[in-house]
């Protein structure tokens, strides 16, 4: 039988990388831009975040330079996936008017060059596969998002050192990348072992001089994993869909709601997060109007805004809604709950609003 | 695969206006029509879907379709004057153009319907939605059992579409049952909740089917009402509106629990939303 690791060594990355760009993929990676991880493009391995560790706690993110000398000792930043797929702003269509008053329509071509993602994380690509449901496995399949996402090449990278914060151990969808990447690695003390998920993945491969792995790098692996699933937060154990469709008149979705401000920063980080606005910007040149779509977001008044009435207007409403849908509803739309467990909501609010620490409350409430 | 090139569902159609009637002072009816003839042709929906309407350099509205299914060249939309686009589309006349893509969403159960009792109860310009079911069943009359055609206004100067009522309370066995909240001196029928009529309505409680269309308030009052006089849930039928913007499920703005009103709506079943119903804020 084939192995499915092999090794490969830490210089090897430059090879990596060099091998996508022949390639013609646009490698998107990870690095530091103003105290955060950020994706962008990557140029050279030497923009990685080596020696970076995160610390991530409620409403807290910061990195520091730690001793290791690992390129990926850190848990996430704001954004992975999601923006190279559900753009946060483009145009779906435009029309123009001519001078008799006839309208037409047009279409930009959905159009993608192919992007590689480099360290993509086992949360973000359980995140995406939710997206994939909502955008392209409906009644109607979203042209833009399509074509990027096969354009999409996904080198991940198995998490050794998951945040305060994480607890995708609990939902189920990490530390470590089970599927749906096409390339995985798992950084070692020295060197790296990795994998293909794909058929992709192992064309890729064989363009790679790799080494057959050791039985004590794999024992190294899976003592890695052991050590990220140990994560300090976790999901209840209680039911939580049905709970919550039971807890829609709780006094404590007001509790929650006089210390949330509603600031919309739990839906921007949220990896699965869908929602989108349609609005329609009339061009420079005043013969067209662009029709846009953007990222929006529940916590905002305009979100439930219908024919004079807001539906939502309270924040607690807002607040409810959320997680209700998350942990709830979203099991009956997708199969599953919307949460993968990137912790991002939690680092992100300015408040520090712990989800983990919300669902919590109810079970302690009832004593379910 | 799916070829690179495909269907964009978010973009409209060219139509025409080929009449704009003026209902009532903030209210008014376009009748319109795909420009392009295969679009037009191809064209069919069914009662209590909803079409997507685009002012040009304003945007979009989801409006329901109001004519009769059977008669497919012509798709009437009558519309409130509320927001930005509507205040727009309230100033073109016959000729102009606008956007439209349609129909989305599942209507009212037409055919699980027949054979039975309805009830119609419509609130303010909540009638819109329920023009096309009435239409539907006055064309095949024999389908369906007794009719019940209740419109409650708050105001009687708010009541539209005399003539309709005036044609079909002459159906065979059919009752229409007006109430306005506030009667002018004129008004020839009852002043007070819709509610008050409902001794008059005429059904079988076993074999009825109930459709609503109105504000929340007023679809919860029915509800309560029909279910105290052991009509079942699952046959009283509510249609819904939410926020949308992209009407394919994907915006997100019109869910209601586990529903997209825009697609699994928006007529939905009292007895699957109930507990969101009874509900503020969902």
């Amino acid at each position: 039988m084939k192995p499915s690791h092999y090794f490969f060594q830490t210089d090897q990355l430059a090879q990596l990388l060099g091998e996508l760009q022949d390639r013609g993929y646009i490698c998107i990676g990870p690095q530091v831009r103003d105290g955060a991880i950020v994706y962008d493009e990557l140029h050279s391995i030497k923009q990685l975040p080596r020696g970076v560790n995160d610390a991530q706690a409620p409403g807290r993110y910061s990195l520091k330079t730690g001793v290791s000398l690992k390129f990926f000792d850190w848990a996430n930043g704001a954004q992975a996936i999601k923006p190279l797929l559900f753009s946060a702003r483009e145009k779906l269509w435009q029309s123009r008017q001519s001078a008799d008053g006839k309208l037409s329509f047009e279409t930009p071509e959905p159009r993608s060059k192919p992007i590689a993602i480099i360290a993509a994380r086992a949360c973000d690509i359980a995140a995406m596969k939710i997206q994939d449901q909502h955008f392209l496995q409906q009644t109607f399949v979203d042209p833009y998002y399509q074509v990027r996402r096969k354009n999409l090449l996904i080198i991940a990278v198995n998490c050794a050192r998951p945040a305060d914060t994480c607890f995708c151990h609990s939902s189920g969808d990490g530390p470590f990348v089970d599927d749906g990447a096409d390339i995985v690695l798992t950084e070692l003390e020295s060197g790296f072992l990795i994998e293909a998920q794909s058929t992709q993945g192992e064309e890729l491969l064989a363009g790679l001089s790799l080494q057959d792995c050791t039985e004590q790098q794999l024992e190294e692996q899976a003592s890695i994993k052991a050590g990220a699933s140990k994560q300090k937060k976790q999901l209840p154990k209680y039911d939580i869909r049905l709970r919550l469709r039971h807890e829609l008149n709780n006094d404590f979705w007001h509790e929650i709601a006089a210390k949330c401000l509603s600031c919309g920063n739990w839906t921007s980080v949220c990896p699965t997060c869908f929602c989108h606005s349609e609005n329609d910007v009339p061009e420079l040149d005043g013969k067209s109007s662009g029709h846009y779509r953007e990222w929006d977001s529940c916590f905002t008044q305009g979100h439930s805004y219908i024919h004079g009435i807001t539906i939502r207007s309270e924040t607690s409403q807002r607040y409810r809604q959320w997680l209700t849908h998350k942990f709830s509803s979203w099991h009956e739309q997708y199969g599953r709950s919307g949460c993968v467990g990137c912790g991002r909501c939690i680092s992100w609010c300015p408040v520090g609003i712990d989800v983990t620490e919300m669902l919590a409350n109810f079970e302690g409430r009832r004593g379910v | 695969m799916v070829s690179e090139r495909q269907v964009n569902p978010y973009q409209p159609h060219e139509a025409v206006i080929l009449e704009r009637i003026q209902e009532a002072p903030r209210l008014f009816t376009l009748r319109l029509k795909l420009t392009e003839q295969m679009l037009q042709d191809a064209y069919e929906f069914e009662p209590g879907q909803f079409n997507m309407l685009y002012l040009y350099g304003v945007g979009e509205i989801p409006i329901s379709i109001v004519s009769d299914p059977v008669d497919s060249h012509i798709i009437d939309h009558t519309i409130r004057v509320v927001g930005r686009v509507t205040r727009g589309m309230a100033e073109l006349e016959a000729g102009d153009r606008i956007g439209l893509r349609g129909p989305y969403g599942r209507g009212w159960p037409m055919s699980e319907s027949r054979q039975k009792d309805v009830v119609i109860v419509t609130g303010g310009l909540g009638c819109a939605p329920a023009v096309s079911v009435i239409n539907y069943i006055e064309q095949r009359r024999e389908q369906y059992g007794r009719l019940n055609i209740v419109q409650g206004v708050k105001h009687s100067a708010d009541f539209i579409w005399k003539d309709r009522y005036d044609k079909w309370r002459e159906l065979p066995d059919t009752r229409v049952l007006l109430a306005a909240d506030v009667g002018e001196p004129l008004w020839p029928w009852h002043v007070g909740p819709v509610t008050s009529l409902f001794d008059q309505l005429e059904f079988d409680p076993d074999n009825v089917v109930v459709m609503m269309c109105g504000p929340e308030g007023m679809m919860r009052v029915v509800c309560h009402h029909m279910l105290d006089n052991r009509v079942p849930a699952s046959q009283l039928f509510l249609s819904m509106e939410r926020n949308m913007q992209c009407a394919i499920g994907h915006c997100g703005h019109c869910q209601y629990g586990d529903k997209f009103i825009c697609k699994d709506g928006p007529v939905l079943r009292y007895d699957r939303v109930r507990e969101l119903f009874e509900s503020k804020g969902f």
